[in-house]
């Protein structure tokens, strides 16, 4: 391996590590503030991906007929709960987001053409399909177990992620795509040669980390999530509505792999399935943080996205075993530490 | 109305079923039913995980491949080395190899996971049933993608298992086995640990139980499981590929659990049958529906678990036998033998000596440099108002708090940084303030995990004896213990209930049955008279003299005064994390700043 070959292989590496980061950050955010481990984050980089695909090919994207069904099921549920609590108020706004928004975004999407619409524009449209999929899901799947045990929402996790697959080889079949880059071109910086998506990946990517940042400590609701992440009771108490946290980091964590698979498609092929396993490369990194710090978990995606990069150079067959491998240090490391019991939430 | 039926009864009539179905049933049906049976022995484990231990994993399937690719292995490879040739000759011997590469296997992974909380467990074995699966597709050796064929039937008494009929047999004596070991392992004193894993570890480990060791037990008896499972697959169908090992199986093994509810081990059987029949039918008839292939009944079986967890966590074998009482009723038997003693600690000797403990939680010092020191047969009061840092003074000396300074010094030797464990097993025992008892385990089984660690005969003898009964003298012996505890106490009329259906100030109570069946030299009493009404508080107090009599040190925290002043034969007081004063009760009584802590005195800047 020469210089060069080393460059490029880091190159790789930070592309999809910033990638990676992002995911980790959703994760590390939606467990905190729900204590569910997110297996599903993944599905979101896929549906994102795809719905931009379809909607480039000026095809009317499969997603939004999921939005239209999951909106009517969160819509029956939250009519049930206003009959038994005899509390009607909230109800029009609920069905106008629920009903009325996926219907019109449908009849958007069948009346106007999409195809020749600036990219800016199909990546807004996708986001508007795939981003409130995340608070329904969390409203239908979750909210029902707020109080469940981690172990129980986890096994919930893997059922939303296996339904979730399921709905994706229904509604986008079973071939891989890819998009056109944002830019297309090259930049050379000495000997490197960079792409301008790679660089559009990591530009977001960072945007993303900040405008979280700025969020998490300066807004009122990035305040309200974290004092929910912090003592969840004493939140409570102090007013901060659980359930509207649980969705808020949802609809955040939708964002995110959304923007990711975006980001991605014209990297690599995205297949129904696929975001799976990006979704647990930013696990790994997650776990390097602990499932708690921020930092940590980004600075762990980098050295997965790293890892992963130089290792389909010298292994490639194995480098999918050597990215999960390396979560057993962290591990024994976290376990050397652990001295006393506790009993799990 | 319920039915009264012996779960006895319910295993003849599935014994007399599973020996009649190959003489009448079709091919098909018997294919099914073999399936049936292999998920059942995974499933089985993950019972035990999942429901009982308050774990999971994901990486089962990942367990039966390693069970089937290695007999696959040993079986057909032409050039093995010399040194394992000798497996190739039997499946019996390459069963016993699986068997001990897939204990290697889960302990490492036990090993790196179990010490954490318990979500990391499940996280792990995603990780691991990704590589065996990439492994088992990638290697040449294992075959790759395409698989190993040829592998040769199973002969039993000089009879080769050719065929799905005969095969059956093996199959269902192999989860009936393992279903009656479970049943027993969990009815035992090991069994009473692992039924503590979900949601009971503090206490456990203060009751000196080694969870950690007993959810490592759990998980390498499931894997075994699974491993059994996997080298039953290989030989049923003589052919191995890696796609029924994948994390995908691994998954759908989790939902059987769930749904035929995780914390039953028949559950296990019900929960294979449901999946694999439906899988059936759902991979006919979905596809025709859709009008393209793919693997669409997940849909309906993640949909299906989403609903079940939220609607019925329990599974579907509750809502089966809700009409069925199957509860057996425990009979403290009239052993002749008793749990042998330690020998009391001789009066008046120093038991506890805490010099200068704190515990400061971030900027909150919450117990800070108190000293104090109980003798054997000696009553001391812990008092002082809310917040002052009582109960964690208890779980600095009990273990299960690390302190941020000070020593702890217990029957002569130093304890400081000790676990809660080897605390325990020295001889310290304890209640705790707000109750942590097992509420869906009896009465007398709650005491019973008190004596754990009596006549211990170690981790890995009492698994096997439990499993296959061979502990019934000692067991009968843990109960008597048990029982003459309940009555020391005064709840031996409801040895047999729900612990969760006693009224909160009962439970306080079973706490010290509890800690008195550990035989110890110290007991550790949290508000032990709250919530009881003025005669079992007499009972109490005259128990605790009794006790004191009999050479025991009690060391109690108590916000009665009554209760306290007319027992304690020294008082300590706490305020604001500080030791404020201590003495007789009649000293602390008159002492200025305990009247100024509990009355609240003049502030004397405001009153200027």
């Amino acid at each position: 391996m020469n210089l060069d070959i080393a460059l490029l292989l880091a190159q790789d590496g930070i592309t999809n590590g910033a990638i990676y980061a992002l995911l980790a950050l959703a994760l590390v955010l939606a467990f905190s503030v729900t204590r569910v481990i997110f297996i599903p984050q993944g599905e979101f980089v896929a549906y994102g991906a795809l719905t931009l695909v379809a909607l480039q090919a000026g095809r009317l994207p499969g997603t939004v007929i999921l939005l239209m069904i999951a909106g009517g099921l969160v819509a029956c549920a939250e009519l049930m709960t206003a009959t038994r609590t005899r509390r009607w108020r909230s109800v029009p706004s609920m069905l106008a987001w629920n009903v009325g928004y996926p219907l019109a975004l449908f009849a958007v999407l069948k009346l106007v053409p999409m195809q020749g619409w600036p990219m800016a524009a199909q990546v807004a449209l996708a986001l508007a399909i795939i981003v409130p999929l995340g608070p329904m899901v969390y409203r239908l799947a979750y909210q029902p177990l707020a109080e469940a045990s981690v172990l129980m929402l986890l096994i919930v996790s893997v059922a939303v992620h296996v339904v979730m697959v399921g709905l994706g080889l229904l509604v986008f079949g079973a071939e891989g795509s890819r998009t056109p880059a944002f830019s297309d071109g090259t930049f050379t910086i000495g000997t490197l040669t960079a792409s301008a998506q790679s660089l559009w990946v990591i530009g977001c990517s960072l945007m993303l980390i900040v405008a979280f940042s700025v969020l998490f400590d300066r807004t009122v609701y990035g305040k309200a999530l974290r004092a929910i992440a912090i003592n969840r009771l004493g939140a409570r108490l102090m007013g901060i509505p659980a359930e509207f946290a649980g969705k808020l980091s949802f609809f955040l964590c939708a964002l995110i792999g959304a923007v990711s698979g975006m980001l991605i498609a014209p990297i690599t092929t995205i297949y129904y399935d696929t975001g799976f396993l990006i979704g647990l490369k930013g696990f790994v990194a997650a776990i390097i943080g602990g499932l708690a710090s921020y930092p940590i978990a980004a600075l762990g995606a980098l050295l997965v996205g790293l890892i992963e990069a130089f290792s389909s150079f010298w292994a490639s067959a194995y480098k999918e075993v050597i990215v999960f491998t390396l979560i057993i240090p962290v591990l024994l490391w976290r376990s050397l530490r652990t001295h006393h019991v506790e009993d799990d939430e | 109305m319920k039915l009264q039926a012996k779960p006895s009864w319910f295993v003849a009539a599935l014994v007399l079923g599973l020996v009649v179905a190959p003489l009448v049933l079709a091919e098909f049906s018997i294919t099914l039913l073999n399936y049936i049976g292999l998920a059942s022995l995974v499933v089985l484990g993950l019972v035990l995980l999942t429901g009982v231990s308050g774990l999971t994993s994901f990486g089962q399937a990942a367990f039966v491949g390693v069970g089937a690719y290695t007999t696959a292995v040993l079986t057909t490879s032409t050039e093995l080395p010399s040194a394992l040739a000798w497996l190739a000759t039997s499946p019996w011997l390459t069963l016993i190899a699986g068997l001990l590469l897939t204990v290697v296997i889960a302990a490492a992974l036990g090993l790196i996971t179990l010490r954490l909380s318990g979500h990391y467990l499940p996280l792990g074995t995603i990780a691991w049933g990704i590589s065996l699966y990439f492994l088992f597709g990638t290697s040449e050796t294992l075959g790759g993608h395409t698989g190993r064929g040829g592998l040769p039937a199973i002969s039993m008494f000089g009879r080769s298992l050719e065929s799905g009929r005969e095969i059956f047999y093996l199959i269902w004596a192999f989860v009936l086995v393992a279903l009656l070991t479970t049943r027993n392992l969990l009815d035992s004193r090991e069994g009473r640990a692992i039924r503590a894993l979900k949601g009971g570890r503090v206490m456990a480990e203060s009751m000196g139980v080694n969870t950690w060791a007993s959810r490592m037990i759990v998980f390498v008896l499931a894997a075994m499981m699974a491993c059994a499972s996997g080298w039953l697959y290989a030989h049923m169908q003589r052919f191995v590929n890696p796609t029924p090992f994948s994390l995908h199986a691994g998954i759908e093994y989790l939902f059987m659990t769930v749904i035929g509810g995780a914390s039953f081990v028949w559950g296990a059987v019900l929960g294979s049958s449901v999946i694999t029949v439906s899988n059936q039918w759902l991979r006919d008839w979905l596809p025709q529906i859709v009008g393209q292939a793919g693997n669409y009944e997940t849909i309906v079986f993640g949909i299906l678990m989403i609903v079940i967890l939220q609607r019925a966590p329990d599974g579907l074998w509750p809502a089966i036998t809700r009409r069925l009482s199957t509860r057996e009723t425990r009979r403290p038997s009239g052993s002749h033998h008793t749990l042998p003693r330690a020998q009391p600690a001789p009066r008046r000797e120093l038991l506890l000596d805490v010099q200068a403990i704190t515990k400061r939680f971030g900027g909150l010092v919450a117990v800070d440099q108190l000293s104090l020191s109980v003798r054997a047969g000696e009553i001391v009061a812990l008092i002082g108002p809310n917040g002052a840092g009582k109960s964690t003074a208890f779980n600095l000396i009990s273990g299960v708090l690390d302190a941020s300074g000070g020593s702890v010094q217990f029957a002569g030797r130093s304890i400081t940084g000790a676990t809660s464990r080897d605390i325990a097993r020295m001889g310290l025992s304890r209640t705790f303030q707000h109750v942590r008892l097992l509420p869906q385990m009896s009465v007398i089984d709650n005491v019973a995990i008190g004596a754990h660690r009596r006549a211990y005969p170690g981790l890995l003898a009492g698994v096997a004896t439990g499993a296959w009964r061979l502990d019934r003298r000692s067991e009968a012996m843990l109960l008597a213990e048990a029982a003459t505890q309940l009555e020391r106490v005064g709840l031996a009329s409801h040895a047999n209930d729900d612990a969760g259906s006693l009224p909160l100030g009962q439970q306080r109570t079973l706490e010290i049955a509890r800690a008195l069946a550990s035989d110890p030299k110290l007991v550790l009493l949290d508000e032990p008279a709250a919530g009881l009404r003025y005669m079992e508080k007499r009972a109490l107090g005259e128990l605790l003299r009794k006790l004191r009599d009999e050479g025991l040190g009690v060391l109690l925290v108590e916000h009665d005064m009554d209760f306290v002043m007319g027992l304690a034969d020294r008082v300590v007081v706490m305020d604001f994390g500080q030791k404020i004063a201590e003495g007789t009760p009649a000293e602390v009584q008159r002492d200025a700043r305990v009247i100024e802590a509990y009355l609240g005195g003049v502030d004397e800047k405001d009153a200027a």
